[in-house]
């Protein structure tokens, strides 16, 4: 038991270091958690932490959240996959909250205004980039296309809530990958 | 009481429905804080900087920030705090049980054909879904209008004779060049696009 709770708080401290040092999220923490966990502590080999990012993909929440819950739970069970993810969420948690109480009086000031000018067209750049990104690992054949096609029209054009199109794109994926398998293929 | 039961239920949905995090997050939040009006556009995209240039997961920072924010209004200091926690919660949650539930099983789950239709299904959607987020936040960043206003208003064609305009566009140009070819990390296209725009203003462009 007493191993077991020292593991725990390893695991709150390496996963808070993580949630520390990596800026932007996603997959720019896949590198420093590979470093923590399975460099370091050797808490899971480097195989298994692509499986981690796997799982990730297609498991719902955010990707670091996925990633510490479930090294937590491989090394600590129940417990840890908690004091993993407590850790992960932590540090932001904390900067965010203080920076949410500052925000609205630095929002005033006129240098503040202007770098918000600038920093609305550089974030409209990043968030093309995404989509570019997005694509390059999206499936690539006709159906996809017509998904991907659809999807922005209906947002675009009739704001289409955007729960009932990641449902209903789920399910036609889960229908084309079965009528795919009774011909012998694979999506 | 109403307030955090809301903020925790809405950013649940956000952490069961969004797949492979980050910005395929921002659909999603976009069109839950704008229909309770937790944020404008214009502060959603400038919460995306903020939370490019901090620490830890997008979705965590923005839960955190706007269940702080509309906490606040609702019970001051110490409903600012909870609201933070339970709109934190709520993203967190569905991802935590989910892992915890196929932990065990994963192999198998991986190799279902079901889930892989699913993916299939989501990876494309995604595509589409931040390619319309793109659309409203470049008509917000250049136009200073949305997808509605267009519709009833018009083209706002004053918009292209202001430097404000110019300004935004040639900054936007310059930093996709720099993300796409010559692989620049986002805080450092958020420092160079703030130092750009601090620049304009004081010398009386923007």
């Amino acid at each position: 038991m007493k191993k077991k709770l020292r593991l725990c708080l390893q695991l709150l401290l390496s996963f808070m270091k993580i949630g520390v040092v990596t800026f932007g999220g996603g997959y720019a923490m896949i590198p420093i958690i590979e470093n923590e966990t399975s460099k370091k502590r050797k808490w899971i080999n480097g195989d298994d932490l692509l499986e981690v990012v796997a799982i990730s993909e297609s498991t719902p929440g955010p990707i670091a959240i996925c990633a510490a819950s479930f090294i937590g739970f491989k090394t600590a069970g129940v417990l840890g996959a908690f004091f993993a993810t407590l850790g992960v969420v932590l540090p932001s948690f904390v900067i965010i909250y203080i920076i949410s109480l500052l925000l609205s009086n630095f929002a005033q000031l006129d240098v503040v205004k202007y770098a918000f000018t600038g920093i609305r067209a550089g974030v409209l750049a990043l968030i093309v980039k995404a989509v570019v990104s997005m694509f390059k690992k999206a499936p690539q054949d006709t159906l996809a296309y017509v998904i991907m096609a659809l999807s922005f029209a209906l947002v675009v054009l009739f704001s289409t809530n955007v729960l009932i199109i990641v449902i209903s794109s789920a399910v036609v994926g889960i229908i084309a990958s079965y009528i795919a398998k009774k011909r012998g293929k694979t999506l | 009481m109403m307030t955090y039961l809301i903020l925790f239920l809405e950013f649940f949905k956000i952490g069961a429905f969004t797949f492979g995090g980050g910005y395929a997050m921002i659909p999603f939040i976009q069109e839950t804080v704008l229909k309770h009006e937790w944020l404008t556009n214009q502060q959603l995209i400038d919460f995306i900087a903020v939370s490019e240039s901090t620490p830890g997961a997008f979705a965590v920072n923005i839960s955190t920030y706007v269940g702080s924010q509309t906490g606040a209004e609702a019970g001051g200091f110490w409903g600012g705090l909870f609201g933070a926690f339970c709109a934190t919660t709520g993203v967190v949650l569905p991802a935590f049980l989910i892992i915890l539930l196929i932990a065990k099983i994963y192999e198998k789950f991986k190799e279902n054909n079901g889930v892989k239709g699913a993916m299939y299904g989501l990876k494309s959607t995604v595509v589409g879904l931040i390619g319309a987020a793109v659309i409203s936040i470049a008509l917000e960043v250049l136009f200073s209008t949305t997808l509605s206003g267009i519709f009833t208003n018009g083209f706002p064609v004053a918009v292209f004779s202001t430097s404000v305009f110019w300004f935004s566009l040639v900054v936007f140009a310059v930093m996709l060049f720099l993300i796409l070819y010559k692989k620049i990390s986002p805080i450092i296209i958020i420092g160079i696009s703030a130092a750009l725009g601090i620049g304009a203003g004081y010398a009386g462009i923007i």
